[in-house]
């Protein structure tokens, strides 16, 4: 077996003294759609803002590609960031910049290719996602969910193999919900790219996921792991299958 | 000790180390940003130039007006009250004394300091702490660029070249005050009150206003754009990082200023 993309060993997480999580232990296989569920206010992010090195944990261990992101230096830390990309809950455009620019300011930054290619490369990310029509419009000009395609368009610019995203489908209609999830496995297909994917729906989880892993904020750790027909026929604990059913998507995905 | 007393020795207590801990914070600040700035000058073609300009653009010429006035209308209120005690020893014209001097040497660098807090450093604060609001500074980070050369520098480069020259302004509108009250009230020939403010004025009481503005520049600078990276992530933890730019700054601003006017009076100047 290949060696895993991200490891997470014994970590412990919080702000300031408050520990968030505990106990938390997984690896995420090369090419893997791997989802990390929970309800809200559970400490998804917060695992997520620590995985990718913005956070130092209270303990445990993170390796990235098998170089721990918690012992790099600031420096170390900023090459490491390079290699995978993050897209935020509502997006994270930078608010001065058109959607354009967002993403050929990485390019700019981080590459040496000539304008020309640069406007090339940002036309295609945007396509990619579906926005090429809304290049010069400014965040501020495109609604909620456009925002997080330009974000995933972005998180893709520098065309990592590795792809974090923080609840890429919340508070976004059915319809588009279901069209980002659909977006997010053709780039997975496409890409071959691993993607840790942060959520508290379960319409997303069950159409993409590889394999999840279920928090809990009661007991402060993770709770379940596996593919998710498994844990829905096997839950380890009755909160799992209550967390799992509740949505109704049992009936809609595996009972037809 | 009594009860309000005690009280009242604990809120200085926690007030001064609330003080020394803004201090020590500014200097750290402050010390990043000397290194940000020491690439930045090293390797010129990285500083962000346009957002640069935006910001000079936003300091400096959208603030000339409001600059305009208020100095006229300081130099005219320095002049009248002036103008009530020399006409007590019948020295009417020392007011054109009074008024160069005062304006060049404090009240302009003063006046735009105050207003540059209220305009930029407050909007400094809001716009970081929204970004971290948004997770724009968390991106920032993940995409492997340094927040501070992007946030920082350019509002600090803006500020400190564009606030001397509003002071100048600034100076120039005071003395016209001044000079309004000279002639109007007082009488005093336009030619002669000029040639007097011309005569008194130093070049050295000029080139004081305009370091100390500099020095306030970068002070409501660097506090702004430090209130807003200590900002919490909430509306209203923003609304809090503004308006505690605003006080820190003209506190610190005030603090600055009785330094410098000391150092530059044991100077000689
Ligand atoms: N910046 C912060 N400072 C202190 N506590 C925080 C901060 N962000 C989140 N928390 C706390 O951490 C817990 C988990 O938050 P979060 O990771 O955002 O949850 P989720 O993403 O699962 O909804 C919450 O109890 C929240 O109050
Ligand atoms: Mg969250």
């Amino acid at each position: 077996m290949e060696n895993p993309v991200v490891e997470v060993k014994n970590l412990e997480i919080g702000y300031d003294k408050t520990v968030v999580l505990k106990d938390i232990s997984f690896s995420v296989e090369p090419g893997e759609i791997f989802v990390i569920l929970g309800g809200s206010g559970c400490g998804k992010s917060t695992l997520l803002k620590h995985i990718i090195g913005l956070y130092n944990p209270f303990k445990g261990e993170i390796l990235i590609y098998g170089e721990s992101i918690v012992k790099a230096d600031e420096n170390e830390k900023r090459r490491m960031m390079k290699s995978f990309g993050v897209t935020y809950q509502g997006g994270a455009l930078f608010g001065s910049l058109t959607v354009g620019e967002n993403i050929s300011l990485v390019l700019e930054e981080h590459t040496n290719h000539s304008k020309d290619e640069i406007d090339k490369i940002v036309d295609e990310k945007l396509s990619l996602v579906d926005m090429d029509k809304f290049r010069n419009y400014m965040p501020s000009e495109i609604s909620g969910g456009m925002r997080k395609r330009a974000g995933i368009a972005r998180a893709m610019a520098l065309d990592p193999k590795l792809l974090f995203f923080d609840e890429p489908s919340a508070g976004l209609d059915p319809i588009t919900s279901a069209e980002l999830d659909r977006l997010i496995l053709d780039l997975s297909k496409k890409s071959g790219a691993t993607m840790v994917i942060v959520t508290h729906e379960l319409d997303s989880i069950f159409t993409v996921a590889d394999r999840v892993i279920m928090l809990d904020s009661n007991s402060k750790t993770m709770v379940a792991e596996g593919k998710p027909q498994t844990l829905l026929e096997n839950p380890p604990i009755p909160r799992v299958k209550e967390f799992l059913t509740r949505s109704g998507l049992k009936r809609k995905h595996y009972c037809d | 000790m009594t009860g309000r007393r005690k009280r009242a020795l604990i809120h200085l207590a926690d007030a001064t180390l609330k003080f020394g801990k803004d201090c020590t914070d500014l200097l750290s600040f402050t010390g990043e940003l000397a290194d940000c700035l020491y690439h930045a000058v090293k390797n010129p073609k990285k500083i962000r130039w346009r957002e640069t300009l935006y910001y000079m653009d936003m300091c400096g010429s959208d603030a000339l007006p409001i600059v305009g006035a208020i100095c006229f209308l300081m130099g005219l209120i320095l002049g009248f009250q002036t103008a009530v005690q020399m006409a007590k020893y019948g020295g009417d014209i020392y007011t054109a004394d009074l008024v160069a001097y005062s304006i060049t040497k404090e009240l302009g660098a003063l006046m735009v300091a105050m207003i540059a807090t209220g305009r930029a450093g407050s909007a400094f604060a809001a716009e970081i702490g929204t970004m971290k609001v948004s997770e724009e500074i968390d991106a920032m980070a993940t995409m492997g660029f340094v927040p501070f050369r992007f946030l920082v520098v350019p509002k600090i480069i803006a500020m400190v070249t564009v606030i001397p020259i509003l002071t100048v302004f600034g100076d120039i509108a005071g003395i016209f005050g001044g000079f309004i009250v000279g002639t109007l009230k007082l009488g005093i020939p336009a030619i002669t009150y000029f040639n007097r403010t011309i005569e008194v004025l130093t070049a050295m009481a000029f080139v004081q206003g305009i370091v100390k503005s500099a020095v306030f520049a970068l002070i409501i600078g660097c506090v702004g754009c430090m209130r807003g990276f200590q900002s919490s992530c909430d509306a209203q933890g923003v609304g809090r990082s503004a308006t505690s730019a605003v006080v820190t700054s003209i506190f610190m601003v005030v603090i600055a200023d009785a330094v410098l006017t000391f150092l530059f009076t044991s100077l000689g100047y």
